[in-house]
């Protein structure tokens, strides 16, 4: 019955995706069919996810397929209804989004190949998290990579944008290479093509999981956006238009994190530098991830960079939690664990609401750059108080969600700092050191993002001229606000609907886990309390400060700025200044590149500054290689120049030489 | 038990205003001067609570709002803290980073408010406000991290209420290093000499006050409320692993405790009088230095 649901709501999608292919090329009916179909769909397909996480049994389909090795083989699990709930419902949300984001291009382009991809990519995704054959596996996964790069090149004029485009459809397929090779290799020793999980490993697979293991990290890591891997996501993710960034940042990558918790579940238990690699991935993309974050001056831009880091914090609890099954610490493990898990909801909570966020301020402004914006807040009232929220959220503050998912990977990695040997304890604690720097930096990061962008005067003209975006984007970035408020607030269920998900990842029995997780759902209780308490005292001093203020001379004047006379709005401290000190400190990091003619003399000509921060890995380990290879193969052309007897040539060569091994 | 864990929120609200009136009154001791009286810092606050206000054009709501959520996330960490042998009234395994991290909305609401008057002095001190933050959070971690493993427990009740001098002979060098780690944290998170001179507004070497600049009224009461409230909770950390007198009887622990609290803020006074304020590309040095000294102790606890 479950299964009907899904399928039906795949269905309905695609059909929605069609027929916005079919209608005429110009008008907003291409929008309205595509959207509409793929809520509905969504819609169909959260009922049976949402079932199944509450408690309903797994349900299986399988049907043969023609194709070699293949069969139609979906199952939907625990872990499956988890990373469900997300993508369908940011996927909803960003369908309603679009259509308002995407009315100013209904002139130039053809909405109705961009509203099939989407459909297309929304149903991908779904057969993803399902499929439970690698054929099938790896055609979802192709489809999927295929319908958002011609997603993200939807302004494919745009130098940037092909640009941006082509670096993702490499980047997505060197990483398919490695999952090629990981799912032949498990088909091989596992002797079945279907990945039929809840059994124990097979022995041959076990003996090679650590190969397998590696292969996964660098094949599910590459999607996932995992430091080194992630250099395309910063190129992609600014590129695709807002609704569709918001999907890729939100719950696509997400999808890599999904592919390596379900291949962990074929490896058998884990041996402990499993966890000791995945925190050090999470460490790596957390720290640099919101560093370079720090250092851009793209609004989309630092969003991108945020969901590398973010991935780093679902990696070291991922990691927290391989290390506690490798130690046999179950509430290790099921605090790491959950607290991945949780994150990844909470993510697409706030990224998507974030990437809403920027693209109603790049609707109003046309601008993505920071430094040029300010001010929005009083002319984009609903866009600036959502973007806070998600903000706060994001950075982990207390009561929203960020907090309570961070909260879980703390009192796992605190659990191993209290509980394990030496040498995993000052692992153990440098996972709480660097959780608590991302935290630090984030935070900086946000207060600049929202505060220069939202919070003083215009600095261009660009945003001054803003306006509030309708009720179509509107709608999608409150609900997402309430979300992670909600989540916030409502911690110890969310913890308690983990259980069967985390089951399912650490192999573990359901009740096993139920025991241990009313640990910090009741640690998260006692969170809540103080959160209503925070609520509260909030409420009672607006109030005082209410009746203090009543009667008395409230008055409005010009900033101070310490008696200078003229101040304008270019005076305003700038988001390169406000990150100035800490990308000067991690300099050595982000290697920063400054132009710089400074100021001569009395009266100045003039002088200009400018800082640009590529993305080290881009620059110093991939391109150097990519050039390498290009190089190579411009060798190679030599050999193809046209000249007829030159290739009758290669043929008789070949020939001869094939003639003289078989004499052989 | 439950009636002497209430006193301690009770005795915070009530005397950490007495801290900075000790602090000022010890400079202006050191430096042959009388003083203001003790409790200036009560009637600065009951004169500004009495006045009306001014705000910026530039301003929303968010700079209103940033003031009260602030005093109210300050508030709410001052539940979690354990008194001498008494258990905080909130307490929970993780405690500590709910503590952090509400102290963390405290710094961001005070940076987007300085932010939203667009003035660049209140952005120069919100941006070196996140910088030496950002820097200072994983050391306070570390070292309550190095506790943790001492005393086998993630709460900070379950930290401070088991340490005693027994604590002290047995582990002394790794206690002593994160002592000296919170030092720092105390008197960088609470904008005090050698990372902030307090006493500067008009400077551009400072970076609390500056943010500040633009309030006045209640506001501004509200801010130096928290403002008092965040050294008494810094404090207490620090206070509370270097003042281990554990009898049971309340009212001696808690004298002690108070006694403790209140030698800091004399230290304080000291430090501030002796010393100048570092230059700020030095900052971040001291706080790793601290940050290794958490580290040192980490492993010393972890071999033992």
């Amino acid at each position: 019955m479950n299964m009907v649901f899904l399928l039906t709501g795949i269905a309905i999608m695609m059909a929605g995706g069609l027929a916005a292919l079919l209608v005429p090329r110009r008008g907003h009916w291409a929008s309205t069919l595509g959207s509409t179909c793929v809520v509905a769909g969504c819609i169909t397909g959260l009922i049976p996810a949402v079932r199944i996480l509450l408690g309903a049994p797994a349900e299986v389909l399988h049907r043969s397929w023609s194709v070699p090795y293949g069969s139609f083989h979906v199952e939907l699990d625990a872990l499956s209804a988890f990373f469900l709930i997300p993508i369908l419902l940011l996927c909803a949300l960003a369908a309603i989004y679009g259509i308002e984001y995407l009315r100013p291009y209904r002139d130039r382009k053809s909405l109705g190949a961009s509203w099939f991809f989407f459909s297309l990519l929304v149903a991908s995704m779904i057969l993803v998290t399902t499929a439970r054959n690698i054929m099938l596996f790896l055609v979802a996964w192709e489809v999927m990579s295929l319908a958002s790069f011609f997603l993200v090149t939807f302004e494919h004029e745009d130098e940037k944008v092909s640009q941006a485009g082509w670096t993702y459809l490499v980047a997505t397929h060197l990483g398919t290479l490695f999952l090629l090779a990981m799912f032949a290799l498990l088909g091989l020793h596992s002797g079945s093509p279907e990945l039929a999980g809840g059994t124990s490993p097979v022995k041959a697979v076990a003996d090679h999981a650590n190969l397998l293991f590696i292969l996964a990290i660098i094949g599910f890591g590459t999607k996932a956006g995992f430091m080194p891997f992630h250099v395309w996501l910063p190129e992609a993710h600014p590129a695709a238009p807002s609704h569709v960034s918001a999907i890729m940042s939100g719950v696509m990558i997400k999808t890599g994190i999904y592919g390596l918790l379900r291949t962990l579940t074929f490896l058998g238990p884990p041996p402990a530098w499993w966890g000791w690699l995945l925190i050090a991935i999470g460490l790596t993309s957390g720290v640099l991830g919101v560093l370079f974050a720090l250092a851009q001056h793209d609004l989309k831009r630092l969003l991108a960079y945020h969901s590398v880091e973010n991935i780093g914090i679902i990696a070291i609890g991922l990691g927290v939690g391989l290390l506690g099954l490798s130690l046999h610490s179950v509430s290790m493990a099921v605090l790491g664990f959950g607290g991945g898990l949780l994150h990844v909801l909470n993510h697409a909570c706030f990224k998507g609401l974030l990437f809403f966020g920027a693209g109603s301020v790049l609707h109003a402004t046309g601008s993505r750059e920071i430094d040029r914006l300010g001010g929005l807040l009083k002319r984009m009232p609903w866009t600036g108080w959502t973007f806070l929220v998600g903000a706060a959220a994001i950075a982990g503050l207390p009561p929203l969600n960020g907090f309570v998912s961070e909260l879980l990977i703390y009192l796992g990695a605190l659990e191993g700092v209290r509980t394990t040997s030496p040498l995993h304890l000052l692992l153990m604690a440098g996972a709480v050191a660097g959780l608590a720097l991302i935290g630090g930096l984030a935070l900086a990061c946000f207060a600049k993002a929202f505060g220069v962008v939202f919070l003083g005067e215009a600095r261009s003209a660009d945003a001054g001229g803003g306006h509030e975006c309708g009720w179509l984007m509107r709608v999608p970035m409150l609900v997402l606000a309430a979300a992670c408020v909600a989540i916030g607030l409502l911690g110890p269920l969310a913890v308690l609907s983990l259980a069967r998900a985390i089951a399912v990842v650490g192999g573990m029995p359901e009740n096993v886990v139920r025991a241990t997780i009313a640990n910090p759902r009741d640690v998260l209780i006692a969170v809540v309390g103080v959160s209503f308490i925070l609520l509260l005292l909030t409420a009672g001093l607006i109030v005082f400060r209410r009746r203090l203020l009543e009667g008395r001379m409230v008055s409005s004047t010009v900033t101070w700025d310490c008696g200078y006379a003229r101040p304008t709005a270019r005076m305003q401290y700038t988001a390169s200044s406000f990150a100035q000190p800490l990308t000067r400190f991690f300099q050595p990091f982000l290697r920063t590149r400054t132009a710089l003619t400074p100021p001569v003399e009395y009266f100045p000509p003039s002088a200009s500054l400018a800082t640009h921060t590529d993305d080290v890995w881009r620059e110093k380990g991939y391109s150097p290689v990519f050039r390498g290879a290009a190089w190579v193969f411009s060798k190679l052309r030599r050999l193809q120049h046209g000249r007829v007897q030159t290739y009758v040539l290669y043929i008789a060569v070949t020939l001869l030489a094939l003639l003289l091994w078989k004499l052989r | 038990m439950r009636v002497f864990s209430l006193c301690q929120p009770l005795l915070a609200l009530t005397l950490a205003p007495l801290l900075l009136g000790i602090i000022s009154r010890v400079k202006a001791f050191v430096a042959g001067r009388e003083g203001p009286p003790l409790i200036q810092p009560y009637l600065d606050l009951f004169r500004l609570l009495g006045k009306g206000a001014v705000y910026s054009r530039t301003t929303t709501a968010v700079f209103r709002l940033a003031p009260v959520v602030g005093l109210a996330a300050v508030a709410a960490a001052v539940l979690l803290l354990p008194i001498g042998g008494t258990r905080a009234v909130i307490a929970f395994p993780g405690d500590l980073v709910l503590l952090a991290y509400l102290l963390g909305l405290l710094r961001f609401l005070t940076v987007i408010g300085a932010l939203d008057t667009g003035s660049s002095f209140e952005g120069m001190g919100a941006s070196r406000e996140v910088h030496f933050s950002s820097l200072a959070e994983p050391v306070l971690m570390l070292a309550v991290a190095a506790l943790a493993r001492k005393l086998d427990s993630i709460s900070l009740s379950g930290i401070y209420m088991p340490l005693s001098f027994g604590t002290w002979l047995a582990a002394g060098p790794a206690l002593v290093m994160a002592a000296v780690a919170m030092l720092v944290i105390v008197l960088a998170e609470n904008a005090r000499i050698p990372v902030d001179d307090p006493n500067t507004h008009l400077e551009l070497t400072m970076i609390h006050e500056v943010m500040v600049l633009d309030y006045s009224g209640p506001d501004l009461a509200f801010i130096l409320y928290g403002a008092a409230l965040k050294l008494w909770v810094f404090g207490s950390l620090l206070v509370g692993l270097c003042v281990p007198v554990r009898t049971g009887w309340f009212v001696v622990d808690a004298g002690a405790f108070l006694l403790g609290m209140f030698a800091l803020a004399v230290i304080v006074g000291i430090i501030e009088s002796a010393m100048a304020r570092l230059r700020l590309l030095r900052v971040p040095q001291l706080l790793v230095g601290a940050g290794a000294l958490a580290v040192l102790a980490l492993v010393l606890v972890a071999r033992s």
